[in-house]
């Protein structure tokens, strides 16, 4: 990538115009609805105007009609690669405006499974840098794993993708003994796997000389333009809210934050290697927790908060204030008190914020998204300037952009 | 010496006086309001302070509320101290009538994007955007969808059998 | 092989039966030396296993899409090797996921850059009929903008689902008449979405 290979004519020889190159909206099939219009300069890239919104849905406005079990079905579709984390921050924004406080072994499983879809989600960008650089191989490698993931989702609330996982106050069921095999069978297998992928590209030369040098951003620019994550991390800065304002009670385990240097494609591959590592390690530990409630504790998987906590089906098809209940949680008929509140969790792309505004009604006045990926791709023109052409569709893939979260 | 809501309030109030009212704390985050003309100089004095340092824009949305005369559309900023780890939340209050209100890309490039998705959705002005025009919605819409009085469905469709939804043939019931 | 890469906790044993398939011989009159047939079941059966999707994956379909091409759902056994980016190239245009009104003049874009015989399958619930998305901003439904052949329904299908809306398009294929895109009653369905 070095200038001395153009061509080097004198000045004023030539005029020099720019061309209009439209990355349009429809990608091969891995990113996901935005477009980029570049003004390219032979293969450089001059400017970069990025439109989004192709996939709009209106999530904001729904979320006014809605009460709120029903939107955990919209938050599910956010960010979908990792959906069980999108779900479980905005359960706990609920607990907190209800003021619900989850058992210890509630937040345990909570955090394998958010964990789980960290991996997940690291997995599909990763991968998705590889085979954008021309690395197919690994792409098929890993989704094997997904697929693995996939069944531990399963077993936990029946859905693959978009999981609607849980309720407020913690899940709708058991961990079931085939659900912990799974588990298992990840960490025993999993990190062999992850071996192999990282020896595949980590130290690949073709790999290296795509991505190193691609994108890069400083530390002040990424938070100027309100990067967080690991594309925030490979900047160097290492803000990470699971350890800032930890909740679920991340603040029980021990777990590093792998921060890069230059921010660039390069070090984002790396430092999403890395917390994948750390998410092993995390899920690990939580497993052996969870392992140790014995007795009457290891049967616990909800908070006690009948107002909020639809009952469990067994009661609701047989005893009649269950099923009251049930009817007048899931109609929205439960007292919500009035207030404001902002969340946050950090989710596979950075700082993924609930902001509601409840007046006491239904549904919420107000629920804004703060999506991670929207502020973020603001960025994309800067971080392509004077690239090549073939660096802005890495750049791109290695931002993991994912156009659900990025609309809303 | 860790940096609480009352050592804010205190300096924001020293510097601000009377102009910064609605001083509250909804589940422990400090809350105010501020007059829309001043709300690039409550920023900039929250950024350039050493002891307050909130140098990061973590989200800038609007709420609409109908109701309130004079005072409809309120655009909210969640303002983050890394360093410290205190979060901080000021609301600027706006008539519908004459949404204008400055714009904060000058301080942070992330607001951007994030002004002129508030402009989509509830036609907030910002004076001084380098790109005020709509993001996520069609460019020729008209209207402001998120504002109260728009309706959620899509109005032109044909197919929708309104029975079905316990929609009377006026058309929307609640 | 190091290790086998197959997680269910209770393995079947694998057998060679199951891991060839032929496909079926078209209906016809066979002698020494010769098979008559229709032109049009071998021209379908040529067509039918070897279909060029193009995905237009949009959002959520769009990754279980992903999971169907991988190795555990191959899509590649039916034939689906080679997916084409290009609306000019391939056969199939397979819509992902929710379409937006700011979308929909591009699906008709890739549509009508497709060449004849072409067929369209809408995976997904967005896909099919706006899905849980009854908003402002939301298609609903492909079908507005395109014709459609097979509606794939779930929120998102499984890959299971996905192939068995892959196995009708097959059969679609298969079955069609030589001159079904000349004759009137295509036409006119082109031109009740006004297309030429």
């Amino acid at each position: 990538m070095s200038v001395e290979q153009h061509i080097k004519l004198p000045e004023g020889s030539i005029e020099k115009t720019t061309t209009t190159l439209n990355l349009g909206p429809t990608h091969p099939a891995t990113h996901g609805v935005f477009q980029n219009i570049l003004e390219l300069d032979g293969e450089r890239i001059v400017s970069a105007e990025q439109t989004v919104g192709y996939i709009h849905r209106a999530f904001e406005k729904l979320a006014e009609r809605r009460p709120l079990y029903q939107i955990t079905t919209l938050t599910d579709r956010l960010n979908y690669c990792s959906s069980p984390i999108n779900n479980m921050g905005w359960h706990l924004t609920c607990e907190k405006l209800l003021g619900v406080k989850t058992p210890k072994r509630v937040d345990y499983l909570r955090i394998i499974i958010m964990e789980l879809s960290r991996i997940s989600d690291h997995l599909i960008c990763n991968s998705v840098v590889g085979v954008d650089s021309g690395a197919f191989t690994g792409f098929l490698y890993v989704m094997q794993y997904r697929e693995l993931i996939y069944e531990i989702y399963e077993e936990v609330c029946g859905s693959r993708l978009t999981t609607n996982m849980g309720r407020i106050g913690g899940f709708e069921r058991n961990f079931n003994n085939t659900a912990f095999e799974k588990i298992e069978k990840f960490l025993a297998e999993y990190p062999g796997v992850l071996k192999e992928f990282e020896n595949m590209f980590t130290r690949n030369r073709i790999f290296m000389e795509r991505t190193i040098g691609a994108g890069p951003i400083s530390a002040e620019r990424a938070l100027n333009y309100g990067f967080t994550g690991p594309n925030l991390r490979a900047a160097g800065v290492d803000y990470d809210v699971r350890v800032h304002s930890p909740y679920s009670s991340y603040e029980d385990f021990e777990f590093d934050i792998p921060v890069g240097q230059t921010g660039d494609c390069y070090d984002r591959f790396l430092v999403r290697n890395q917390e994948m590592w750390q998410s092993l390690r995390i899920i690990k530990d939580a497993y052996r927790k969870v392992q140790e409630f014995k007795g009457a504790e290891a049967e616990v998987f909800h908070a006690d908060a009948p107002a909020y906590y639809l009952p469990e089906k067994k009661d609701v098809y047989t005893k009649m204030e269950a099923l009251i209940w049930h009817f007048k949680i899931v109609m929205g008929e439960t007292e919500i008190p009035p207030g404001e509140v902002y969340y946050s969790v950090e989710g596979g792309n950075g700082e993924l914020g609930f902001y509601l505004i409840s007046d006491g009604g239904r549904t919420p006045y107000r629920l804004h998204f703060r999506r991670p990926c929207f502020i973020y791709y603001q960025a994309y023109s800067e971080l392509t300037k004077g690239a090549m052409l073939s660096d802005a569709v890495i750049v791109m893939s290695s931002l993991n952009l994912i156009a659900g979260e990025m609309d809303a | 010496m860790a940096l609480t809501n009352e050592t804010i309030k205190d300096r924001l109030q020293a510097k601000f006086g009377d102009q910064l009212y609605g001083f509250e704390e909804p589940y422990g985050l400090l809350t105010f309001e501020a007059p829309k003309d001043l709300n690039l100089k409550v920023m900039q004095f929250l950024y350039d302070d050493e002891e307050l340092r909130f140098q990061f824009l973590t989200d800038l949305c609007a709420v609409h509320y109908p109701d309130k005369a004079g005072r409809e559309l309120a655009v909210v900023y969640h303002l983050h101290n890394l360093v410290d780890n205190v979060r901080i939340r000021f609301k600027v209050f706006t008539p519908v009538a004459q949404p204008d209100v400055f714009t904060a890309t000058q301080l942070y490039s992330s607001a951007n994007w994030m002004e002129r998705e508030t402009f989509d959705f509830y036609g907030v002005n910002f004076v001084g955007h380098p790109n005020l025009k709509r993001i996520l919605n069609v460019d020729e819409m008209e209207y402001f969808p998120m504002r109260k009085e728009f309706p959620l469905e899509d109005q032109t469709r044909i197919d929708k059998d309104d029975a079905m939804f316990g929609r009377g043939p006026g058309g929307l019931k609640a | 092989m190091s290790r086998p890469v197959r997680f269910n906790i209770h393995p079947i044993k694998a057998d060679i039966k199951d891991n060839i398939s032929l496909a079926n011989m078209p209906e016809g009159y066979t002698g020494e030396g010769f098979f008559a047939t229709k032109l049009s079941s071998v021209v379908g059966l040529a067509r039918k296993n070897s279909l060029w999707p193009m995905p237009f994956a949009t959002s959520c379909c769009g990754i279980e899409f992903m999971a169907t091409m991988a190795s555990h759902y191959d899509l590649a056994r039916f034939g689906a090797e080679r997916l084409a980016f290009s609306p000019r190239q391939c056969d199939l245009l397979m819509v992902m996921g929710t379409i937006a009104k700011k979308m929909g003049p591009i699906v008709k874009q890739a549509y009508l850059q497709m060449a004849e015989p072409r067929w369209v399958m809408a995976v997904g619930a967005c896909a099919s009929s706006g899905g849980i998305f009854d908003t402002y901003s939301v298609l609903q439904g492909i079908d507005q903008v395109v014709p459609v052949d097979v509606y794939v329904p779930g929120c998102p299908p499984r890959p299971e689902a996905i192939l068995d809306g892959f196995m009708r398009i097959q059969d679609l294929v298969g079955a069609e008449e030589l001159r079904r895109r000349n004759s009137d009653q295509y036409k006119e369905l082109l031109q009740s979405y006004g297309i030429q």
